[in-house]
């Protein structure tokens, strides 16, 4: 079963290709079926194959399937080839369901857009690009499916693309991501030529048997993080995930919440056992690069007005958790809490884009508020989604989290420190959301009065995609939307189930735990925590991270509904700390001189050098040429003596004196 | 080696004295008339060499072609171009040319006799088949013969391309010294000349 | 009695004629008395081929002279008809009056 792995990526290929040629007939809403379609296809396939690694023991849980090979080129030998195993399979499971769910939603979103068909093309283009991503076998497989991913993202957040800031915002996407991806080829090319291959059961084998240097692997791992802080949008690679929201909110839940952006994340992981031969400052480096993203990304959402942009930046601050996990050696922590971040979070930007689709593409919450009334199916699963992804139990948000900062407390109190801060803070912007569009009081009857469009629809796309309505009221999302929402809501509240840490009686052990899943695939740099302190008073940290997020929850109650303290936004936060502008100063003064000089420079020193041997030949010759006499007898004479050399050459030196 | 016979010796100095002799004439004698004279002592002195060595055949070619036909176009173009004035020899405009041209001949000469002093007694490098001698073969067109043979079977290839050579020699002679009507210096310079005259 | 004339003497005989000839080539200015100094040279050469034919008792050497012969006249051919044709328009030049490459 597991030899059909191939399947997996074909499917969406496949619906691809279909789409590329008959979508337009097709049409709205049968392309969107097709495509959804396609993804649970892969889904059921992924699903078979891991029923069938669950049966086999441990230490077989991984099948390559080779389908050709792809670059023979003396000895550099790479095939396209998939791998299939626990890890893996893991990823395509949650990615082709929840991009299933997300098809689902957006058949129903984007019903009346003109270019539906072309949406829906992208999408499984997508798709297959994760599905490449996940099940390389090698870095160069994977590196495909990383630069297919990005491109789509790039297609698909300009896919608006005649409003100016939605074509911008996919052009930031594709030249911050291309900056990453400098660091994975250079990754890449070390890898070749530090193990000769770029597979990954070579390079972490030869990591595991101490075959690769600890200075090799520190500069793959410290490329391969540039990678993902580029695709993961972590600091300071993290610019493009807000700008990326232009895009239609199934786009922001699919690729810029549940699938894309955990592809660094994923390998990191991958390449566990090179982390581990690195140098030691080389983990803490990534757990503080994603401790500080964590952090200065809540930060800033918490001063953000835009439904969009609040779960933006909280998406960058999770995936800062789950980068700060694999700094502190917690894989499965890391790959828990990515799974249920992508549950929850493709919930939440589900339900924001209900919200807006109910709010006629309204995004502004400073126009929205005691929507639950109105929308209660998009309220209940939103509400499920801000208690998981507070930490509250026993939803799944909770459990990952908790595993993650147990480790961070493991490896250095600060790390844990930052890790609870952030949590306060999450907790507290999610319940300021949560209250600003869905409690208090409604700030939307200006609308109905007015009956002015809201300002974000004056850059959309000439066709209103909903009927106008005499009076204007906010409206539930029809079933082909909630139920999506539903279903999610669903994995986001028992998702925690999938590793239940082993307090209160629950058993340790177990086949269907993540852990033990996991094990083979990150046994060598998993951090082995089980004599630190922090271990031993779990129960402690466990009450300490309930009451953090029950903390944040109440201060925001407090601010938001209760107004009983007042809102502290400040301006640093709502504008991301200057950092956009910054960098706008930079490549605008410094940097564009540095463009001028290295201009200049190409155009003097070396055209200049090139010419110049041209000019200096020339005035050679033209001096030699004045030289000349003309006479031939003193051109003979010169032959001559030339001809005596030669024979005294040959008769002397050589030969018979 | 047997011994040589006096007759020997004597042709061998007296062809030796004629070609050294004509030689000298040659770069030393002003008028050029006289000068090809001295070639054509020079060149009738090689031709008594080739004889002295058993190569007959050669030798009446040297007197036909070179003697006979060279020399004779020489004098021809001498005459026509009425270049047979004497020249002032004392006079060099290039400066060091003679101390040149000293070093030069010297150098050639005594590099080259050193050699061949030296080698003497060499071995045969690629020794061939013999060349046929009459006296000894008793076929007196054994020179000929075996010339020919060899110039007709081993070269035969460079033979035609020769022939192809003097082809294109005397077509391009012609071209060259051809008067182009109508062309602008030729008919000042035929103007030129019939005003002279 | 008196050592045989070996073929070593015929070569120094045409290494004098050759030192001779190049000697007027470089010295004579009349350009029709240098060609006759080429074919000085020439002869020199002949008389070095049948040397070393006799020597080393090969035929090829005298056919080569055969061809050697044949070039030359081709050669003083076309040398003489240039010099015609330069001479036709300037008579009395000598080979420094023809001296286009100076500069």
């Amino acid at each position: 079963m597991a030899d059909l792995v191939w399947l997996i990526p074909a499917f969406p290929l496949a619906g691809f290709l279909t789409i590329l040629f008959v979508g337009r007939r097709l049409g709205d809403p049968k392309a969107g079926y097709l495509a959804t379609a396609a993804v649970f296809a892969s889904f059921l396939v992924g699903a078979s194959i891991y029923i069938d690694l669950l049966g086999r023991p441990e230490e077989e849980r991984e099948t390559v399937v080779t389908l050709f090979s792809w670059v023979p080129v003396g000895t550099l030998q790479i095939d396209l080839a998939f791998l299939a195993d626990p890890l893996s399979i893991l990823m395509v499971l949650f990615v082709t369901f929840i991009g299933g769910l997300i098809h689902l939603f957006a058949v129903g979103y984007m019903h009346g857009d003109p270019k539906f068909s072309k949406f829906f093309l992208y999408l499984n283009l997508f798709v297959f690009s994760m599905t490449l991503l996940v099940l390389g076998e090698n870095l160069l497989v994977t590196f495909l499916g990383w630069e297919g991913v990005g491109t789509c993202s790039y297609l698909l957040i300009a896919f608006w693309h005649t409003r100016e800031s939605a074509a911008t915002a996919g052009k930031k996407a594709f030249v911050t991501n291309r900056v990453g991806d400098w660091g994975v080829m250079l990754a890449m090319f070390l890898s070749f030529q530090a193990v000769g291959s770029m597979s990954y059961s070579v390079l972490n084998e030869s990591a595991e048997t101490g075959m690769l240097a600890a200075s090799t692997a520190s500069a793959i791992t410290i490329l391969l993080l540039v990678g993902a802080a580029g695709k993961s949008a972590q600091l300071p690679l993290y610019i493009w995930l807000p700008d990326a929201m232009e895009g239609p909110t199934p786009v922001s839940a699919l690729i810029h919440a549940a699938t894309m952006v955990t592809g660094g994340v994923f390998l990191l992981t991958r390449i566990n056992p090179v982390i581990a031969a690195s140098y030691d400052w080389v983990p803490t480096t990534i757990a503080w690069v994603g401790a500080i993203t964590a952090l200065f990304a809540a930060t800033i959402a918490l001063a953000q007005n835009d439904i969009k942009k609040v779960l933006a930046y909280s998406t960058v601050s999770q995936i800062g958790y789950m980068v700060l996990a694999i700094g502190t050696g917690a894989y499965v922590a890391a790959i828990f809490h990515m799974v249920t971040h992508a549950a929850f979070k493709a919930l939440l930007f589900l339900g924001a884009g209900s919200v807006i689709h109910g709010m006629h593409e309204e995004q502004d919450m400073r126009k929205m508020g005691a929507l639950r009334a109105f929308m209660p199916i998009t309220a209940a699963t939103f509400i499920v989604g801000w208690l998981a992804i507070a930490g509250v139990p026993p939803f799944s948000g909770f459990f990952s989290k908790d595993e993650i900062l147990l480790f961070a407390l493991a490896d250095s109190v600060p790390l844990y420190v930052v890790g609870i801060i952030t949590a306060v803070l999450t907790a507290f912007y999610m319940t300021r959301q949560v209250i600003m569009v869905f409690f208090g009081k409604a700030q939307w009857t200006s609308l109905a009065n007015e009956e002015e469009a809201p300002e974000v629809a004056e850059g959309e796309p000439p066709v209103e995609t909903h009927d106008a309505h005499g009076e204007f009221k906010p409206h539930e999302s029809p079933p082909i939307m909630w139920i999506p929402l539903v279903v999610l809501a669903g994995l986001a509240a028992i998702g925690g189930i999938i590793n239940l840490p082993s307090l209160f009686g629950i058993p340790e052990g177990g086949t269907y735990r993540l852990e033990e899943w996991l094990h083979p695939v990150v046994e060598f740099g998993e951090a082995e925590i089980s004599g630190t302190w922090a271990y031993d008073n779990k129960y402690l940290l466990v009450a300490f991270a309930v009451a953090a997020a029950l903390g944040g929850i109440a201060l925001g109650w407090a601010v938001y509904l209760k107004k009983r303290l007042k809102p502290w936004e400040p301006t640093l936060f709502a504008k991301g700390w200057y950092y956009d502008q910054a960098i706008t100063w930079f490549m605008g003064n410094p940097g564009r001189k540095g463009f001028d000089d290295v201009a200049d420079f190409d155009q003097h020193v070396v055209d200049g050098a090139v010419n110049g041997v041209a000019l200096a030949v020339k005035e050679t010759a033209t001096q030699a040429s004045e030289r000349q006499s003309g006479y031939v007898r003193r051109y003979a004479g010169v032959i001559g003596i030339g001809v005596v050399l030669l024979l005294g050459w040959f008769v002397v030196i050589r030969g018979i004196l | 080696m047997s011994d040589a016979t006096f007759l020997e010796y004597v042709v061998f100095f007296s062809a030796a004295l004629m070609i050294l002799g004509g030689a000298i004439g040659v770069i030393t004698l002003k008028n050029p008339v006289h000068a090809a004279l001295g070639l054509v002592l020079t060149l009738f002195g090689v031709a008594v060499q080739f004889v002295a060595q058993q190569a007959h055949f050669l030798a009446a070619v040297q007197v036909i072609v070179y003697a006979g036909a060279i020399v004779v176009l020489f004098l021809f173009v001498i005459m026509l171009l009425g270049v047979d004035e004497a020249m002032d020899l004392s006079i060099e405009p290039i400066p060091i040319q003679r101390p040149l041209a000293a070093v030069m001949a010297v150098g050639i000469v005594g590099l080259v006799g050193a050699a061949v002093v030296r080698a003497r007694d060499a071995l045969d490098i690629n020794p061939g088949t013999g060349i046929d001698v009459a006296q000894e073969t008793g076929n007196n067109d054994a020179n000929i013969q075996q010339l020919a043979a060899n110039l007709y079977g081993d070269h035969v290839l460079a033979f035609q391309l020769t022939s192809v050579l003097l082809i294109v020699a005397v077509a391009g002679t012609v071209l060259l010294t051809r008067k182009w009507p109508r062309s602008g210096d030729d008919a000042r310079d035929a103007e030129h000349e019939s005003s002279d005259v | 009695m008196i050592a045989a004339i070996e073929p070593s003497w015929y070569l120094l005989l045409a290494a004098l004629l050759f030192g001779i000839g190049a000697f007027g080539l470089l010295v004579r200015r009349n350009p029709l008395v240098m060609f006759m100094c080429i074919e000085l040279m020439l002869n020199a050469a002949n008389l070095t081929f049948v040397a070393l034919a006799t020597q080393l008792g090969d035929i090829n050497g005298q056919t080569a002279v055969f061809f050697v012969m044949v070039v030359a006249a081709a050669e003083v051919v076309v040398g003489l008809g240039i010099l015609v044709s330069i001479l036709r328009r300037r008579p009395g030049a000598t080979a420094d009056d023809l001296a286009e490459l100076k500069g």
